[in-house]
């Protein structure tokens, strides 16, 4: 527990040098959110589906969680360059908790994009459906950020070429994002794209967020997609364990 | 304090260390000596728990390194050869987050930071960050570092590289002074002969991933027939060349070669 501090505490204390990644990663949801939220929102509210900022703003507040968490690898990938990671390797903790301490450092991170990104959606009219319904939002949260930062810390593990990285991520979050149904509702489009959504960890995100934040009916259940995330989150999390243990430096 | 029995570490077809074998008393300053590529930090490595052995044994203070790796790692200090500090952060926070890691209590904690940093003449720059540090103040960092924990053993990897004379004498003068009262076992590598001639009670020389000489100082002098461990190394590591091509010259600039 000790280990898990101090390396969150050092990630903490390095979050200036996240100031990049965070603005890099709130720049793309907030052009969604002007474009799409403002822009298209009326033809939503016109086909009588309800304000469009409501329905779009749950899901697009996980989207900077999603990256942060998936890119929270590159700072291990750094550190493993740069030497840092060999000085925690030689310690007397277990490699374990060494990753549990990047992964609480890294969702802490991504979950902070995730609180600006709210703050911004609130800005142009989102309104929460009450205090409970922020709570449950709150753990999807937390739910999303743990288990994307669990992916970005196995696949770093893995993986040497940090470009590579860079990527694989990229190439793995972009259609994950697009076929979640953060842009849409998954009850009206055609069957293919909804099957493929049931493969997609982060349409379960978005569903949560969605069905407690927005408020909105769920298009699998609130249950389900805490599950799904839970389930999921605690499969990346052995995984990395392995991989990180198997790295030789 | 430590033992090594047939070590042996194979990088695919390279055997980077092959079938080493030796032992360092408690309190024992022991110089690995060897060419560029001879396996040294390979070695230190295997010691240190960071590469898992191809064969052999490897004890720390009476424990297998394979078994009781955290009994191991709790045991020892290191610098190794290239940086491991994290420059995003100053240089007490590095001190900070070792001794943390270490398990060391706030109050001792801070007091031997304090002392390590004022002995490294870094304490006037320790709110800085690394970064901002030139090469030969980093280095004193990971060295001041390596003391924190006040490690039995203290494994350090061409400690010395990139600086300058008054720092690399007081270097030397500290770790004597911490071997003579703390009883400190230290297992280092240099490829200054000078300074290894200086504070080593027994050297190893190790060429090719395999040990070519042991011994005090005066027995490889005395063995190779020379007055200064420089030129007794260079007899030692220079027979293995001379026996793979016949002038001396040419076997060492092939030697070069392979290396780049
Ligand atoms: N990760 C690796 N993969 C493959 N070969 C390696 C690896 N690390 C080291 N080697 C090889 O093992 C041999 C020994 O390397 P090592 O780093 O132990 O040498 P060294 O004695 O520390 O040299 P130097 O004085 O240059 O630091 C070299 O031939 C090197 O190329
Ligand atoms: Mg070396």
């Amino acid at each position: 527990m000790n280990t898990v501090y101090v390396l969150w505490l050092r990630q903490m204390k390095r979050i200036s040098r996240s100031r990049f990644r965070l603005a890099a990663s709130l720049s793309q949801p907030l052009l969604f959110l002007v474009a799409f939220g403002l822009g298209f929102g009326q033809i939503f509210q016109r086909a009588g589906q309800g304000s469009y900022i409501q329905f779009f703003a749950p899901g697009l507040i996980v989207m900077p969680i999603m990256f942060l968490g998936l890119f929270s690898g590159a700072d291990m990938m750094w550190d493993r360059r740069f030497g840092f990671l060999k000085m925690t390797l030689v310690a007397p903790v277990s490699r374990l908790a060494l990753l549990m301490g990047r992964t609480a450092g890294g969702a802490t991170v991504s979950i902070l994009g995730g609180l600006l990104l709210a703050l911004a959606t609130a800005i142009v009219g989102f309104r929460p459906a009450g205090l409970a319904a922020s709570a449950l939002g709150l753990a999807f949260m937390l739910l999303t950020a743990c288990l994307f930062t669990a992916w970005g810390m196995a696949l770093a593990s893995a993986m040497e070429d940090f470009q590579a990285y860079q990527l694989f991520i990229n190439y793995m979050a972009m259609p994950m994002f697009y076929l979640s149904g953060a842009f849409f509702p998954l009850n009206f489009v055609p069957k293919p794209l909804r099957i493929l959504a049931l493969f997609n960890p982060f349409a379960y995100a978005v569903d949560g967020m969605r069905a407690s934040l927005g408020g909105a009916a769920a298009h699998f259940s609130i249950t389900t997609d805490l599950g799904v995330l839970a389930g999921l989150s605690a499969l990346f999390i052995l995984l990395g364990a392995r991989l990180f243990a198997r790295i030789q430096v | 304090m430590i033992r090594v029995e047939h070590l042996v570490k194979q990088y695919g077809d390279v055997k980077a260390v092959s079938d080493i074998s030796f032992t360092v008393a408690e309190a024992e300053i022991f110089a690995f000596l060897g060419p560029n590529g001879a396996g040294k930090t390979t070695t230190i490595k295997m010691l240190t728990t960071l590469l898992r052995p191809t064969a052999g044994r490897v004890e720390v203070d009476g424990l297998d390194v394979t078994a009781h790796p955290d009994e191991v790692r709790r045991r020892f200090g290191i610098v190794f050869q290239d940086s491991s500090t994290d420059d995003e952060l100053s240089a007490y926070d590095n001190m900070d987050l070792h001794g943390r890691l270490y398990r060391m209590p706030r109050g001792p904690r801070a007091k031997r930071i304090e002392f390590l940093l004022n002995l490294f003449e870094l304490w006037d720059r320790r709110r800085d960050s690394v970064k901002q540090f030139s090469g030969g103040m980093k280095r004193r960092l990971e060295i001041a570092r390596s003391f924190l924990h006040t490690p039995k053993i203290l494994f350090l990897d061409e400690p010395t590289l990139g600086l300058d004379p008054q720092t690399r004498n007081l270097l030397w003068s500290h770790v004597q002074k911490l071997n003579d009262m703390e009883r400190i076992t230290v297992f280092l590598t240099t490829h200054y002969m000078e300074e290894a001639e200086r504070v080593a009670h027994r050297i190893g020389i190790i060429d090719h991933g395999r040990i070519v000489a042991q011994g005090t100082v005066s027995e490889l002098k005395a063995r190779t027939g020379t007055d200064s461990l420089e030129r007794a190394f260079l007899a030692l590591t220079g027979t293995t060349i001379r026996e793979e091509a016949p002038a001396p010259q040419l076997g060492r600039i092939r030697r070069w070669r392979r290396r780049q």
